[in-house]
């Protein structure tokens, strides 16, 4: 039972990050219908950031967790406004083998300045091991479940009672007319791309404090999984992408400690595979009915 | 028209056996040497590999993002199979057991590729990319924990089949076959379900029926591009066949042009054989690839040839003539 409650923190840990990674996903293909594979490295490089402003700048752990995200946020918007913008009226195919260049591009531009070898993330928090009647919760643990809640609920608050979370509802529900009702698309657009972008750094430092290391290629699974996780929960729409990324976190942990480590990754393909096959908008997601 | 189509086939056979021909100098003067030849030998897997891809991505129009686990299933079913008949002993020459691991490879991957296609071809669009990509990942870890195949070591002692000379033969049977499929009732009828799935139907093709079709023999082809790829190497392992391997395939595809089977072969060369030459530029090499990629599709979002097909017949009368080339890129011709 105890081993139980154990994984249960682990599922709640991982899932989380996955939770902050799958919202950047689901907000982008919410308002420009776009599987942004770049998100995974603008993540990576998050981890980048806050892993140099640690060990070279030795900044406060505060900065080293905000700055990167803050940069990164200015980085999602240039990406957007660079590979993204001038595509926006084009095939949707051309628009996703961009993100797949950007995606590359990133990694490689990784790989030529930080090189190949894994480097060590140091703690960034005070490592202490709280005792909850027999279950030993790391405060890493806990720390990254708080932030990743504190920000996840920030976001929901931002999206559902600003104007300018009224507005990024507003165009993904139909842009044309958002358009009319005076709405600056191009700056909503901007500015699903910085939020997004911003909880992605969070979700990559997260996971690199986790896991102890960074290297260029960090983004490309963790990136995949939390893709499934908004795809599962119902992809362009925020509580889904959180309940899909705590559900994919709590299988993996769960088949990690009572099946298998190996078959794990796979679990969670069968599961979104069947989810796509019986409800193909995901668990919270309304049924459409198409038009000819 | 008949005369027409004679002279293609007279002036193709001719290419394709002058093209042969220099490479058989280049081989026998050494001045291909083994390094070349392997990279010729990888072109040509890849040309099979894109223009198999390019039936699904192309001629039927869905994203398939996992067409490096096909590769696996052929690679490693025909190394299984071939590895079984050289152990009975029984004496056979090599080219017949090439070609039949090339079957089974082809056939297996077919038939996972029609087991995988019935139910997921429902799916349009992302959602069918996403779960050909959940596909090729299972296929991947499969392999991984299966025992029989060596799993994450990767599977031993496949006798080396494949040199430049059987290859190029083999990859010429499989373009003309490809060429065939595409110009066919049956490639023509998954052509209009690209262009307007209901207008189709209306027309009383069985969509689901041919998109089924479409996905088995593009699987099929993988399969035979696998057991190449097997039989060259002597050695398969999983971590070849992972996600990043089914996106290169997608974009030579992409960059050659969607539906142009022609525009995969030159991507698949360019793309294989010039990263290839150009080693000593291996770190900026990716870097270049992917700025290539995002350039193309903002100011060439069909690739280098779109959906037509380069002509060399066509290309000839235009130089005989002085036409403008351009004339000679315009589609829809025998090659």
């Amino acid at each position: 039972m105890d081993l139980f409650l154990q994984q249960l923190i682990n599922g709640l840990n991982v899932g989380s990050i996955y939770a902050l990674i799958a919202i950047g996903y689901t907000m982008v293909y919410g308002i420009i219908k776009l599987i942004n594979f770049a998100h995974g490295e603008i993540m990576m490089f998050g981890a980048y950031f806050a892993f140099i402003f640690a060990t070279s700048f030795g900044m406060p752990i505060w900065a080293v967790i905000l700055v990167p995200m803050i940069i990164m946020a200015l980085a999602g918007v240039a990406v957007e406004f660079i590979a993204y913008r001038p595509l926006r009226d084009a095939p949707r195919l051309s628009a996703l083998i961009t993100a797949i260049g950007v995606s590359l591009f990133l990694q490689n531009l990784a790989l030529l300045i930080f090189k190949a070898d894994p480097k060590v993330m140091p703690k960034l928090f005070p490592e202490t091991i709280i005792n909850l009647g027999g279950v030993e919760i790391s405060s890493t643990t806990l720390v990254t479940i708080g932030l990743s809640l504190f920000f996840m609920v920030l976001l929901d608050l931002y999206i559902r009672k600003t104007k300018q979370g009224r507005a990024v509802r507003a165009v993904s529900e139909d842009k044309d007319a958002a358009i009319l009702m005076g709405i600056n698309v191009d700056r909503t657009i901007s500015l699903t791309f910085a939020m997004g972008s911003a909880l992605g750094a969070l979700g990559g430092i997260l996971y690199s404090v986790a896991y102890v290391q960074v290297f260029p290629t960090m983004g490309v699974m963790p990136g995949l999984k939390a893709f499934i996780a908004a795809v599962l929960g119902g992809i362009g729409i925020i509580p889904g992408a959180m309940l899909g990324g705590f559900i994919i976190g709590m299988v993996e942990t769960m088949t990690k400690a009572y099946l298998s480590t190996t078959w794990a990754d796979a679990i969670v393909y069968i599961i979104l595979i069947l989810v796509l096959l019986f409800k193909p908008t995901g668990i919270l997601g309304k049924n459409t009915r198409e038009k000819v | 028209m008949d005369k027409n189509k004679r002279k293609a086939y007279i002036i193709n056979t001719i290419a394709i056996i002058f093209l042969y021909l220099v490479f058989f100098i280049l081989i026998q003067t050494k001045v291909m040497n083994k390094y070349f030849m392997g990279i010729a030998i990888m072109t040509c897997i890849m040309i099979i590999m894109a223009m198999s891809l390019n039936i699904v991505a192309g001629f039927l129009g869905e994203m398939a993002l996992g067409h490096a686990g096909f590769m696996a299933i052929g690679a490693y079913s025909s190394a299984y199979f071939s590895i079984a008949l050289m152990d009975t002993g029984f004496p056979l020459p090599n080219i017949i057991v090439l070609i039949l691991a090339m079957f089974v490879g082809g056939i297996v991957t077919g038939i996972m590729g029609f087991l995988i296609g019935t139910p997921t071809l429902r799916l349009r669009g992302d959602y069918l990319g996403i779960v050909t990509i959940g596909f090729s990942e299972i296929i991947r870890i499969f392999f991984i924990n299966f025992e029989p195949t060596g799993g994450a070591a990767g599977l031993k002692g496949i006798t080396k089949l494949v040199n430049f000379n059987n290859v190029y033969w083999i990859t010429i049977v499989i373009i003309i076959l490809i060429f065939t499929f595409g110009r066919s009732k049956q490639g023509r009828a998954i052509i209009s379900i690209r262009e307007d799935e209901i207008a189709s139907e209306a027309a009383g093709i069985p969509t689901t029926r041919y998109k089924v079709l479409a996905f088995t023999v593009s699987s099929f082809f993988a399969g035979i591009g696998g057991a190449l790829y097997a039989h060259y190497q002597a050695f398969v392992e999983p971590s070849k066949f992972g996600f990043m391997f089914s996106i290169e395939m997608f974009v030579i595809v992409v960059l050659g042009g969607l539906g142009s089977l022609t525009g995969s072969i030159v991507a698949a060369i360019i793309l294989t054989a010039l990263p290839e030459m150009l080693r000593g530029f291996a770190e900026y090499r990716l870097l270049v690839y992917s700025l290539a990629l995002i350039v193309m599709m903002i100011f060439r979002p069909q690739g280098m040839l779109g959906r037509s097909e380069f002509s060399l017949t066509k290309f000839i009368d235009s130089l005989i003539l002085r036409k403008d080339i351009k004339n000679s890129i315009d589609g829809g011709e025998t090659r």
